[in-house]
């Protein structure tokens, strides 16, 4: 079949393909001890495998800060008998694409490919091999490094990249999260510490595996512990010791942008908590919603301050972030960040009002759909639960938990939560 | 169902009609068209509002009004206050969003399939009936001067692309920034803004787009009640601004705080407008995907990987736009290299290709990439229904979306080699280089980026 005539079917079975709520995720652990986590989904001939690793930056040991980066970055240039181009004019042959990247928590290795099983066998195959067998080539790691290397050092010149690595380190002084890569750091990296750090944390006990798509769940099984089986079994990785809350301070750095960047914010919730909820309904009326928030119409409708000002909580594996940002012409950096705390100090005092909470609740309730019109987004909500250990109904209940929430539940979590007299702030450029 | 079971569905007649006629359109008497992407694989829908109006329609002065009036889009109608067309779409668990191009102005929702009705009467109403108020403007012009801030004046790249364009294009109205320039921004008032949207919108100057879990006839039926009551009115003529012919190599340089310099090579090339007759913009489309369609591409594996000159480079090039195509290469050099020396390793990988052409292997896997990105595609609803609404917007038809992939999939290895022969041609290009600055205004290390 030629692929017009494969698209031309593919447009005729959508055409017949019947709108199905809710998302069914099937779980197992592979023979080899790796999660599994499966959603088929038949609407299209295409299948996503997502393999999380607890490999992000908080792993890297202090003074390697950026280790974790660069092993990802070089994961697939060169694995087994191939050599880097090979890798990418096969996967290109096919029309797969490989991707992934590394964060403070997690090391991504991600596959598209089409769900045939001449193209997405072979794509499998040299999947397997990336996470099997890295070369970590020393020419091609010298080369990545030195690449590395010029890109903080052109974002130590970004007014936005300075203000959020300074605000990481501010809110974190004591904790992995606060450390960021820098030239000196990833110049003391040697292509040892890659495979060695590959070694220890790409194992089956720290995978998770996500599959979304068109085979079925034995399908699943054999994909998934094929990839388990090739991986060392390792070991569970112990974490650092939890955050603590920082001393409230204020962090300005100079620099020769017409606008300050401005973040305010501290450590707040770790993945998985129940105080989650009330903090994701509350935050919708701070600085969540969009064009409706609080911070938006104070800062921008009513005053003209900023393009984007918003906040928002980032839950990690450890305490992650509540944060507000704003940009504002340099001049008037101190009028904005009085408007946004006090926007901030008026709704720790007194949460929503009823029709925002009612607001709030409809949109975080109705949007819920749109959350899942996709493979690539119901991907994505299923690694974050395999990956965190999230419920398997965490989807299913999330318009429940939602509607659970009362006005006195988002005061009580903010007043835990979201402690003024803890919060860094860090400004560059501003006057 | 599964794909397995390709081969008795396309045996099933009624079925391959229905679907061959997916996406479905009508045009209400006012002149508004309505297209229909039905796509029921989950329970939502994106509703879209183009208007054939954009930066390029802008006249000296008032660079920036289409964005400008974009923003106004939001501030309320006799129906609908200031701000409550924001919290209508979220009460109704939406999402929403517009984007202003050089050859168009979209307003977007992506909603519960329900709330399509409440989306269409929200737009239907703001199609006609805007206020521009003068307060409402006053505070809305200053959060576009930040955008301004934010994109353009502390983004040494984007400064770079709005002063290259500037001086590629001397006529054509592409030589404007869409955000336009902050003087005109300053001096631009809610009266500017309130002549554009009297001009413009109408909604023989618009079309409709929706795809997602909808049935057409329904939606069909929908867009009559909401959009049909509304006066379509004659639009003023628009002029074709032709840019002349470039005759010789311009350049120019930008210095700005940053690290590392940054080269754009930009040539003059052609744009799609006759489906079925064209065949140069197929085959720069392919020149690019082969240059830059992969990590193991020409540009990066020869320049970034083997010979490490460069730190990054690409190619961008779209071939469907209202106005005048740009080709441009870009990149940045490695640390201890110059810009000269990674604009002579550029010339150096297209003459290879004016030389000795390209290799039947590169073209197979340039069309396969692009095949299974058409498939990639239908994943995305939203990414549907734009596609639809920017071939529109060009001039040109969705209808004809399939014989482009066709005409993609039968360009050859000789025409590539001839669109490179052709079309990186020294008389029509336009250089433009990024020297970076130290943040201290204090000289850092010499200036060896800029070579004129």
């Amino acid at each position: 079949m030629t692929m017009n005539k494969l698209l031309t079917a593919v447009i005729a079975l959508l055409a017949t393909q019947v709108a199905l709520a809710g998302v069914k995720i099937e779980h197992w652990t592979s023979s080899a001890g790796a999660r599994v986590y499966f959603v088929e989904s038949r609407g299209l001939p295409i299948l996503d495998v997502q393999v999380d690793f607890a490999a992000g930056s908080m792993f890297d040991p202090a003074g390697k800060s950026g280790l974790a980066a660069l092993t990802r970055a070089t994961l697939d240039l060169g694995a087994g008998k191939l050599d880097e181009t090979a890798i990418a004019e096969q996967m290109a042959d096919i029309g797969a694409n490989l991707g992934g990247s590394a964060d403070t928590d997690r090391a991504s290795v991600a596959l598209r490919t089409l769900s045939a099983k001449d193209k997405r066998e072979p794509a499998l195959a040299i999947l397997r091999s990336v996470l099997h067998h890295p070369v970590f080539d020393a020419a091609i790691f010298d080369r990545e490094k030195a690449r590395t290397i010029a890109a903080l050092k052109e974002a130590m010149t970004r007014p936005d990249s300075i203000a959020g690595k300074a605000f990481w380190a501010a809110m974190y002084p004591d904790h992995p999260y606060g450390r960021q890569a820098t030239p000196e750091s990833v110049a003391t990296l040697t292509r040892d510490d890659l495979a060695a750090f590959h070694a220890r944390y790409y194992t089956a006990a720290n995978a998770s595996i996500t599959l979304v798509g068109d085979i079925s769940r034995r399908d699943a099984e054999q994909i998934a512990n094929a990839i388990a089986a090739g991986l060392p079994k390792g070991e569970t990785i112990s974490l650092p010791a939890a955050p603590r809350a920082p001393k409230g301070q204020l962090t300005a750095l100079a620099h020769p942008a017409s606008q300050a960047h401005i973040y305010i914010g501290l450590p707040a919730i770790e993945r998985g908590n129940p105080d989650f909820f009330p903090l994701l309904v509350g935050n919708y009326t701070l600085g969540g919603g969009g064009f409706v928030s609080r911070l938006m119409k104070e800062v921008r409708d009513q005053r003209g301050y900023a393009y984007s000002v918003y906040s928002h909580f980032a839950p990690l594996r450890q305490t992650g972030p509540f944060q507000i940002g704003l940009q504002t012409k340099r001049s008037q950096a101190k009028d904005a960040i009085k408007v946004a705390r006090d926007v901030l100090d008026a709704f720790l005092k007194g949460g929503p009002s009823d029709e925002e909470l009612a607001a709030a609740k409809a949109n975080l309730t109705g949007s819920f759909p749109l959350r899942l019109d996709s493979n690539k987004k119901i991907l994505d909500n299923v690694a974050v639960i395999g990956f965190f250990g999230l419920p398997l109904d965490y989807l299913d209940q999330y318009q429940a938990r939602v509607q659970a929430v009362t006005a006195d539940d988002i005061k009580a979590a903010f007043a835990r939560r979201v402690r003024p007299a803890d919060l860094v702030t860090v400004t560059v450029a501003a006057d | 169902m599964h794909l397995r079971h390709l081969v008795p569905v396309l045996l099933a007649p009624w079925l391959l009609s229905a679907a061959l006629a997916n996406p479905y359109e009508t045009t209400l008497a006012n002149g508004l068209r309505v297209i229909v992407k039905e796509d029921h694989r989950a329970p939502t829908a994106v509703h879209m509002v183009w208007y054939r109006i954009g930066s390029m329609d802008e006249v000296d002065g008032a660079s920036g009004v289409a964005h400008v009036l974009e923003h106004m889009m939001f501030k309320g109608t006799p129906n609908v206050g200031p701000g409550e067309f924001n919290k209508r779409v979220a009460a109704a668990g939406g999402r929403d969003n517009a984007f202003t191009s050089r050859d168009y102005t979209a307003y977007f929702q992506q909603v519960p399939k329900e709330k399509l009705d409440d989306m269409m009467a929200l737009e239907a109403d703001r199609m006609r009936h805007l206020n521009v108020d003068a307060k409402e403007f006053a505070q809305e012009i200053k959060v576009v001067m930040e955008e301004r801030r934010m994109r353009t004046d502390d983004n040494p790249q984007s400064k770079l692309f709005e002063q290259m364009n500037a001086a590629a294009f001397q006529s054509h109205p592409y030589r404007r920034p869409i955000i336009g320039w902050m003087n005109d921004l300053e001096t631009m008032t809610a009266a500017d803004a309130k002549a554009w949207y009297d001009t413009w919108y109408v909604p023989n100057n618009a079309y409709v787009v929706i795809s997602g879990d909808v049935d057409h006839q329904q939606v069909f039926a929908m867009a009559e009640k909401h959009y049909g009551a509304l006066d379509g009115r004659p639009l003023p003529q628009r002029k074709p601004q032709i840019e002349p012919r470039q005759e010789g190599p311009r350049r120019i340089s930008v210095k700005a705080p940053a690290e590392l310099p940054v080269l754009i090579m930009g040539y003059k090339a052609p744009i799609l407008r006759d489906i079925d007759r064209d065949s140069e913009p197929y085959a720069l489309e392919m020149l690019a995907a082969i240059l830059d369609g992969h990590d193991a591409a020409r540009f990066n594996k020869k320049l970034v990987r083997e010979d490490k000159v460069a730190l990054s480079v690409g190619i961008d090039y779209d071939n469907t736009a209202r106005g005048p195509g740009m080709l441009y290469l870009h990149g940045t050099p490695s640390e201890g290299r110059t810009v000269a020396e990674l604009e002579a390793a550029l010339r150096a990988e297209i003459a290879r290709i004016q030389q000795d052409g390209v290799s039947p292997a590169e073209l197979k896997r340039a069309k396969a990439q692009l095949l299974a990105s058409q498939v990639y595609k239908l994943d995305s609803m939203f990414g549907q229904a734009m596609e639809i609404g920017q071939i529109e917007a060009s001039g040109l038809s969705y209808k004809k979306l399939d014989r482009m992939l066709e005409k993609l999939q039968k360009v050859t290895a000789a025409e590539v080699q001839a669109v490179a022969r052709k079309y990186f041609n020294d008389d029509a290009l336009t250089v433009g280089v990024l020297d970076p600055q130290p943040l201290d205004g204090k000289a850092r290390r010499p200036a060896a980026a800029v070579r004129h």
